[in-house]
């Protein structure tokens, strides 16, 4: 694996998406674009309102896990770089979750890698989030 | 031998803890004997911690029903994962 340098996170503060474009586009004058996928909290899931959601992950394997995805999305598209950021703690409706952004030579490539990272992230990055509504809190158990 | 096993999420709450020492008598012991230990003991578990949605990682690496444990090992048991 090449050196990380903050490219994958997991951490409670908000990221500045429009800084990690930048320093994306920095690593290379081959990058001809760039896909970023953004999650955000909804006020209404499944049927009821939202008042925040908790993000909860295992330290030490949510960012290993980020790392391996990283490591196998830049072989297996041929991207030029990769950023994965995911928050934790107490998120609100509008807040940001995860940030996902793909540099490769050409558009395609750009695309398939951002979407495979999203779903894969989804289904083996261990991170839970438990939804409060105005009726109590649940914790998710499959993904929607 | 002593495992350590850890807790998250929705499973962390109703174990009531985070994580646990558990002293381990038989040899070669795998994840499914400590899934079905802790079934034993906690009845009301019991379906969810020996079912087929629990996640499993060994020293944070996913890990199969019959991953063979050593001393010293930590198991994280987790419900499906939700993040992203």
């Amino acid at each position: 694996m090449e050196p990380l340098d903050g490219k994958v996170r997991v951490q409670r503060e908000p990221f500045d998406t429009g800084a990690e474009l930048e320093r994306l586009k920095a690593a290379s004058r081959r990058i001809g674009g760039v896909v970023l996928f953004v999650g955000v909290v909804r006020e209404f899931s499944q049927g009821h309102g939202v008042t925040k959601i908790l993000f909860e992950h295992f330290p030490g394997m949510a960012e290993a896990t980020l790392a391996e995805l990283r490591d196998t999305a830049l072989r297996r598209f041929g991207l030029i770089d990769l950023i994965l950021i995911h928050r934790v703690g107490e998120l609100a409706p509008g807040d940001d979750i995860v940030l996902i952004a793909a540099a490769a030579e050409h558009r395609a490539a750009a695309f398939e890698g951002c979407s495979w990272c999203i779903e894969e992230l989804k289904k083996v990055v261990p991170i839970w989030k438990k939804e409060h509504a105005p009726d109590g809190a649940v914790w998710l158990e499959t993904h929607p | 031998m002593k495992i350590t096993v850890r807790y998250f999420a929705l499973l962390r709450e109703r174990m009531g803890c985070d994580s646990e020492v558990l002293s381990l008598e038989d040899a070669g012991p795998t994840v499914g004997c400590v899934r079905g230990l802790l079934a034993d003991r906690v009845p009301a578990l019991g379906a969810f911690l020996r079912g087929g949605t629990l996640l499993v990682a060994v020293n944070r690496e996913y890990a199969a029903v019959d991953t063979v444990l050593r001393d010293g090992d930590e198991v994280a048991l987790f419900p499906p994962v939700t993040g992203g």
